[in-house]
């Protein structure tokens, strides 16, 4: 039953998605030429993007400037899933699990692994806080960013230990962390208002081009949007890995 | 410029070409621990489309992304999903974790 | 060459949709819906190419040189690492549903009558 249920399902998908395809193929046939780009607002935003902001970055203006209140919207789609996953995942027969894993080492035993795992999260601690710093210099910012920051502190547990990453994932300490980043890019935005101007109008002065002191209140929105998707990275990734580990160390708690 | 646009146009086409190979690889892989992998190559795939057509931002974004977060998401996923059913399902059984 | 970016961003569209319609996994399904949103990636960076353009920062680079959209590049950084956090929230569904019926197959899972 099963299987006839399937073969019919991809008898019938078959044309159905060409007819899909084919929909899709006359309606991007009918777009400008590839290369022949003719829209005004890009050619308007590479020659203002510069003078206007001083980032040389068009692409991190665009995203925390020009049209910063689309970032966050996405910020709020960021929080909103992760909530979600939080909820489902944190639910049933936790505080059982809680104890199991408090006590669950998994160290890894090469020690070589160890110390270039070590000497990794490091460097990529330090290539991920760059990135977002210089986001608006050079290619970078707070998304791309934030998910380097949340890949070190992976490789402490992928390099080292459960117990060390479950010092580095601590909720209590990143629940408020994604707090006070999303709650940031609103009240920076309102600060805006609050002076006056519209709701994330940049408020500073451009700066100097090209250095880190420049774009207004981009960077604040840009470290903001960091910590955010960092801190949600970080709790995703420990959710999920206490879902896959917990049952080992059940095991490992009822064999010692 | 005409030199740039010659070493351009090709490395264009053939990141075209390599994409939708690597979108049917990880559609046709149908053993989630296999497609996984294939998934990895596809990100680096679409990161090189990205980069050669001159985004260089986004194909920051799809090699992070694809590198750190959906393997340890997907293999955790795997993980718990195989320790419920009780190891790993042998044979073509409804294509099992 | 001009109708390849188009041809090749509705094949990966296609493709993505059927490998969801005939999925007999329920994470195998998360991965193909996430090939399905790469090809609107492919799709908007193909049209905000411009012919003998550079990338549009400017660091180092005269002003006034010719540049690809910038708009649509933020539009599709931004979506990449958002959609990370829906496939996560997908893949907990599908947990959630493995724990109540016992598997991962779609087609199992219609059978729970509720």
């Amino acid at each position: 039953m099963r299987l006839e249920r399937s073969r019919v399902r991809a008898v019938v998908a078959v044309p159905a998605v060409a007819a899909v395809g084919a929909l899709l193929v006359w309606a991007f046939v009918g777009l400008p030429d590839f290369g022949h780009y003719r829209g005004p607002y890009g050619f308007v935003l590479n020659r203002i993007g510069v003078p206007q902001r001083h980032t040389t970055n068009v692409v991190t203006a665009i995203v925390f400037d020009y049209r910063g209140f689309d970032t966050m919207g996405e910020e709020f789609i960021l929080f909103g899933s992760v909530l979600g996953v939080v909820l489902l995942l944190r639910g049933r027969a936790r505080d059982e699990a809680e104890e199991d894993l408090a006590k669950y080492t998994d160290a890894v035993s090469s020690d070589l692994v160890r110390v270039l795992g070590g000497l990794a999260a490091g460097v990529s601690l330090l290539i991920g806080l760059w990135l977002v710093s210089f986001g608006f210099v050079t290619p970078g910012g707070g998304f791309q960013g934030g998910v380097v920051v949340a890949g070190a502190l992976l490789l402490v547990y992928a390099a080292g230990s459960f117990r060390a990453w479950r010092k580095v994932s601590n909720e209590e300490a990143l629940d408020p962390l994604e707090g006070i980043g999303v709650g940031g890019y609103v009240i920076v935005g309102l600060a805006a208002l609050v002076s006056g101007a519209p709701f994330l109008h940049n408020l500073l002065g451009p700066g100097k081009s090209g250095t880190l002191f420049s774009g207004g209140s981009l960077p604040f929105l840009n470290w903001v949007t960091a910590l955010e998707v960092a801190a949600a990275n970080v709790v995703l990734c420990a959710q999920f890995l206490e879902q896959c580990l917990a049952p080992h160390a059940r095991k490992e708690r009822s064999n010692s | 410029m005409t030199l740039v646009v010659a070493t351009i146009a090709p490395l264009q086409a053939i990141a075209f070409v390599l994409a939708p190979l690597g979108a049917t690889a990880v559609v046709f892989t149908r053993r989630p621990l296999r497609q996984i992998v294939v998934n990895g190559f596809y990100g680096l795939a679409l990161g090189v489309l990205f980069f050669v057509l001159q985004a260089p931002d986004v194909a920051l974004s799809m090699i992070v992304v694809g590198a750190i977060a959906y393997p340890l998401v997907v293999l955790s996923a795997i993980g718990r999903v195989r320790l419920r059913s009780g190891g790993k399902p042998k044979g073509r059984e409804a294509d099992g974790a | 060459m001009s109708v390849l970016p188009y041809v090749s961003a509705a094949w990966i569209c296609a493709v993505g949709l059927y490998g969801a319609i005939t999925s007999r996994n329920l994470i195998h399904l998360a991965l193909c819906l996430t090939v399905v949103q790469s090809s609107t990636y492919v799709l908007l960076l193909a049209i905000g190419y411009v012919n003998r353009g550079g990338a549009p920062i400017f660091k180092g680079v005269k002003l006034g040189t010719r540049a690809v959209d910038p708009v649509v590049q933020s539009l599709t950084l931004t979506d990449i690492v958002v959609s990370v956090t829906v496939v996560a929230l997908i893949l907990a569904l599908a947990l959630d549903a493995h724990k109540d019926a016992g598997s991962v197959d779609p087609d199992t899972l219609a059978d729970v009558k509720g």
